[in-house]
């Protein structure tokens, strides 16, 4: 019994393991600034929960295949334990986990212990229950006003905003999400009934997004292309349909959208759209 | 404290009717068996629930007529929609962290031997004990009339997951789906569970600081009184944070209250305050809601999977026939779990607006508590080191949860770290940690304790041949549904979707999704295994005597089932700490916790040297 349970547990074990392994099932490609060193903070901290894991499940299996009922001992070892063992796996863990956590802060600093560059590319999100709205301030780079007493689903006006605002003329609301490749981007993240959490794997980036407060968090995109957008927070009966398109253009073909009018400017996003492919899956 | 002293304050009569004695007992034996039923009843509703939820993921859109039949709104025609699947996910979750993991670990096997670890006759409060009980129960009953009262046709239940963030879950109907009376029956069943964990909370307490035995000194006692004990401090101090909570909660969705709805809000097409559905609100915060729930929510996860540890660390040296490595350490590292687990509710909420400040230090401390488990697990395979071991089938189980505690803990490393936070919060990585460290591992500790003290409890063993089939198929099912989803999560699958076919990058994870499937359900069958086991063996199992297993703790010193003053009037005295095993020179490899002396042999006797080399003693 013993040698079975030991054998299971290695055989187990390694399937987990080579698990991990299989292309296939890995991360996306990554498309942002921050992504390289996260990924490689993923991957270190992965390798050495890798390397506890398995050394913990061969030592349980050596345990239960050698120390298994039989007639060559009577007893089994008196003892107590050994303090010594104790001060030196609790040090030498205590190092490598706070070692790992500590080294986990620098992407989240980079992200998140400053504000966005000056100049950033500036996109204002309001997400509704199943629905996301991306507020463009147009080319006067200013948003105009808005007011939730504004809000008028049934007329399209989804973010309440103030026509009658002399900076919101300019403005578009689009339910797609287009940024610059390589300029830090800027969201101002707010929600209009609950929470919802934008989420793009590839950004290697998600953050909720919260009735009542306006959340600013910054990042930068690398590569051009058409990524899929998803709510990652539970925001009612169709979260899992609440999807769009995060668009990540070329400077000029960028600047290009943002000069046009509002129907324009709804037109051409339907171009790039299809322009661009989705990621080829591995 | 004498003995004697006890008997007189403590002694109550054996009732004699039926309902004193098995339904409204205030036997400590008889209400850990009443919340152990409970939640073999609970974790019924909960895996069957599962069940549906993995149907629905891997084959989407499938009609099943049978849930056409069953439930008409939820899946007309078969086919389950959304809000079904949603419901069906909070309420698996709801009933299983509290219904389940809540009571059999703690109000269960808590209540039937701790007592008798300590040698004492009963709880301190036994009314207060029977009172725990009953309101867990009628919190049961209201979260089962949230299933058929949900206030839609279409849903099980509410929809908000086992956490209900706010402010979906303060709104009202006015949300959708799964928002109405079943949310308001959903938070007062949770309010009234933390009422009844409160009051067993008390009782755990007191018993075990006023109520030991002459000679129990606390660190004479067995490695689960310290985790029971633990367990009910964490319980005492986080369940009062949730009913709190819970009763905001309520207010702002009948009372027209604020704490958790800020002003502003415009939902379903509707203004706040300029409809009657929906009144004016302003000033709430939606963070704050996070905060309560998640300063219970953490220590919960502690709550459930404490009971366990101890059990497994009493069942590892049991059957390994040798005493537990570092028992003192083990003290500690319960302690320092415990403490910490305050510390670091945070973690949950890295991206939820909260301050990035915040974050870090919820992140450093939360890879802090790694650090005690990995002393644990050390001090468990210690244990095993050097054992004689017999595979019982709780034994079994009881290694098995150190292979699961680690398989399931080991990944906090990384959702620990804020930076990696970013990529897989709310994706299946994080489901497949905690199912297989507060879920998986926690329950296969309360297997392993159910075949352990079954034989104490109904004086039959339970049969080992179907207990071990159970076993091997639940250790490899587990697995099978639990890795892969970290796989999916990688990928970046979000949990509480009722559907994946929206998003092309998840395609590639179909053959996953229905292979987790089909382990899910093949596990679930095999616990009817357990189940006809468990029955079966009360009534038809093989006689156990006193001590069946050889073990050294007081509830081995009194008959199986114990009478009902636990020790028919003669309270034991201890002389010596819980697990001594394979004490050199002793007559046998165990030494009951009772023995005055080791009765030596003469030396040089086969079977009586032991081969210990290490006397070190605390």
């Amino acid at each position: 019994m013993g040698r079975a349970l030991a054998v299971i547990i290695w055989i187990l074990t390694l399937l987990s393991v080579s698990l991990f392994f299989v292309n296939k099932w890995w991360f996306p490609t990554a498309i942002s600034s921050h992504a390289a060193a996260l990924d490689r903070q993923f991957l270190i901290t992965i390798t050495v929960v890798g390397l506890a894991f398995t050394a913990a499940q061969v030592g349980l299996g050596y345990m239960v295949w050698k120390y298994r009922e039989d007639a060559a001992r009577t007893r089994a070892t008196y003892t107590h334990g050994s303090s010594k063992l104790e001060v030196i796996w609790t040090v030498v863990t205590a190092v490598i986990f706070i070692g790992l956590a500590v080294m986990g802060q620098s992407v989240w600093a980079s992200l998140r212990f400053n504000d966005a560059p000056a100049g950033s590319y500036q996109v204002e999100v309001v997400a509704q229950q199943f629905q996301w709205n991306f507020h463009y301030p147009g080319p006067d780079k200013v948003f105009g006003r808005t007011d939730p007493k504004l809000i008028d689903d049934s007329s399209l006006n989804f973010i309440g905003l103030d026509e009658t605002d002399a900076k919101a003329k300019d403005d578009a609301v689009h339910s797609v999400l287009a940024i610059p490749a390589n300029r830090p981007v800027e969201l101002i993240l707010r929600s209009k009934d609950v929470i919802h959490n934008i989420w793009v794997p590839q950004l290697r980036f998600k953050q909720d997004l919260v009735p009542g407060m306006a959340i600013r968090v910054h990042f930068t995109a690398i590569t051009p292309g058409k990524y899929e957008l998803a709510c990652a927070e539970l925001c009612g009966q169709l979260h899992f349909k609440m999807k769009s398109y995060l668009l990540v253009l070329p400077d000029d073909e960028l600047n290009a959208l943002t000069a046009l009018p509002q129907d324009q400017f709804q037109t051409r996003v339907t171009e790039l759209l299809a322009k661009y492919p989705l990621p080829a899956q591995p | 404290m004498s003995g004697e002293s006890h008997e007189a304050v403590h002694r109550h009569p054996a009732p004699t009717s039926f309902i004193r004695k098995y339904i409204f007992s205030l036997d400590h034996k008889v209400i850990g068996i009443q919340y152990i039923m409970l939640a073999l009843a609970a974790v019924l509703v909960g895996m069957t629930m599962s069940v549906l939820m993995r149907m629905n993921l891997s084959w989407p859109g499938t009609n099943w007529p049978i849930l056409g039949t069953l439930f008409p709104g939820g899946a007309p025609g078969g086919a389950m929609n959304p809000e079904f699947y949603l419901s069906l996910v909070t309420m698996h979750g709801t009933i299983m962290v509290f219904f389940v993991l809540t009571t059999a670990p703690q109000g269960g096997f808590g209540n039937y031997f701790l007592p008798i670890q300590i040698g004492a006759e009963d709880m301190a409060f036994p009314v207060l004990n029977m009172l725990s009980f009953w309101v867990t129960f009628v919190g049961f009953i209201v979260i089962l009339a949230a299933i058929f009262f949900s206030g839609s046709e279409s849903t099980v239940g509410p929809i908000g997951g086992w956490t209900g963030y706010a402010p979906l879950s303060a709104l009202g109907q006015i949300a959708g789906p799964g928002q109405g009376m079943g949310m308001n029956l959903w938070i007062i069943s949770i309010a009234i569970f933390c009422v009844g964990s409160l009051l067993g909370a008390l009782n755990f307490i007191t018993t075990l600081l006023n109520m030991r035995t002459r000679g129990m000194s606390l660190m004479r006692m067995p490695l689960t009184c310290w985790a029971w004990f633990t367990t009910a401090v964490l319980a005492l101090l986080s369940f009062p944070v949730l009913l709190g909570g819970g009763i905001l909660l309520l207010l702002d969705r009948l009372a027209g209250t604020s704490f958790f709805i800020p002003g502003g809000l415009y939902v379903s097409g509707i203004l706040s305050g300029t409809n009657p559905n929906f009144p004016v609100h302003t000033g709430g915060s939606p963070i704050l809601w996070q905060h309560l729930f998640w300063f219970f929510g953490h220590p919960e996860v502690y709550i459930a999977i404490l009971p366990g540890m101890g059990a497994t660390s009493h069942i590892l040296a049991t059957f390994a026939r040798k005493p537990v490595f570092g028992y003192r350490a083990m003290v500690f590292a319960i302690f320092a779990i415990g403490l910490l687990g305050f510390f670091v509710w945070g973690h949950h909420m890295f991206i939820s607006g909260m301050s990035p400040y915040s974050a870090m230090t919820f992140s450093i401390l939360t890879l802090s508590i790694g650090v005690p488990s990995a002393v644990k697990t050390f001090n468990w395979l210690g244990t095993l080191w050097g054992g004689r071991i017999r595979f019982t089938t709780p034994m079994l189980f009881a290694i098995g949860f150190v292979s699961l505690f680690v398989a399931g803990g080991i990944t906090g490393l990384v959702l620990g770290q804020t930076s990696l936070d970013l990529p897989m919060h709310d994706t299946y990585f994080v489901t497949a940690h905690f199912h297989l460290v507060m879920g998986v591992a926690s329950i296969f500790g309360m297997f392993s304790a159910t075949y352990f003290w079954f034989p104490k409890m109904f004086g039959r063993l339970m049969n080992e041949s179907l207990g071990k089939f159970h076993f091997w198929v639940t250790f490899i099912g587990v697995y099978c549904i639990f890795v892969p989803m970290h796989t999916m999560g990688i990928v970046g699958m979000p949990r509480r979707f009722a559907q994946f076919t929206e998003y092309e990058y998840l395609k590639t994870l179909h053959p996953l999704v229905v292979f987790v499937s089909i382990a899910a359900i093949a596990t679930v069958l095999v616990q009817i295994v357990f189940y006809f086991n468990l029955f079966w063996s009360m009534f038809k199992g093989k006689r156990a005597g006193e001590n069946p297993w050889e073990a050294t703790t007081l509830e081995w010193t009194t008959s199986s089932p114990p009478p009902h003053d636990n020790f028919a009037g003669h309270l034991p005295v201890v002389y010596r700490g819980p697990y001594e095993f394979a004490v050199p020179g002793a007559a046998n490899d165990f030494v009951m916790q009772t023995q005055p002396e080791i009765a030596h042999q003469p030396v040089g006797q086969e079977g009586t040297s032991g081969n210990g080399h290490d006397g070190h003693r605390h």
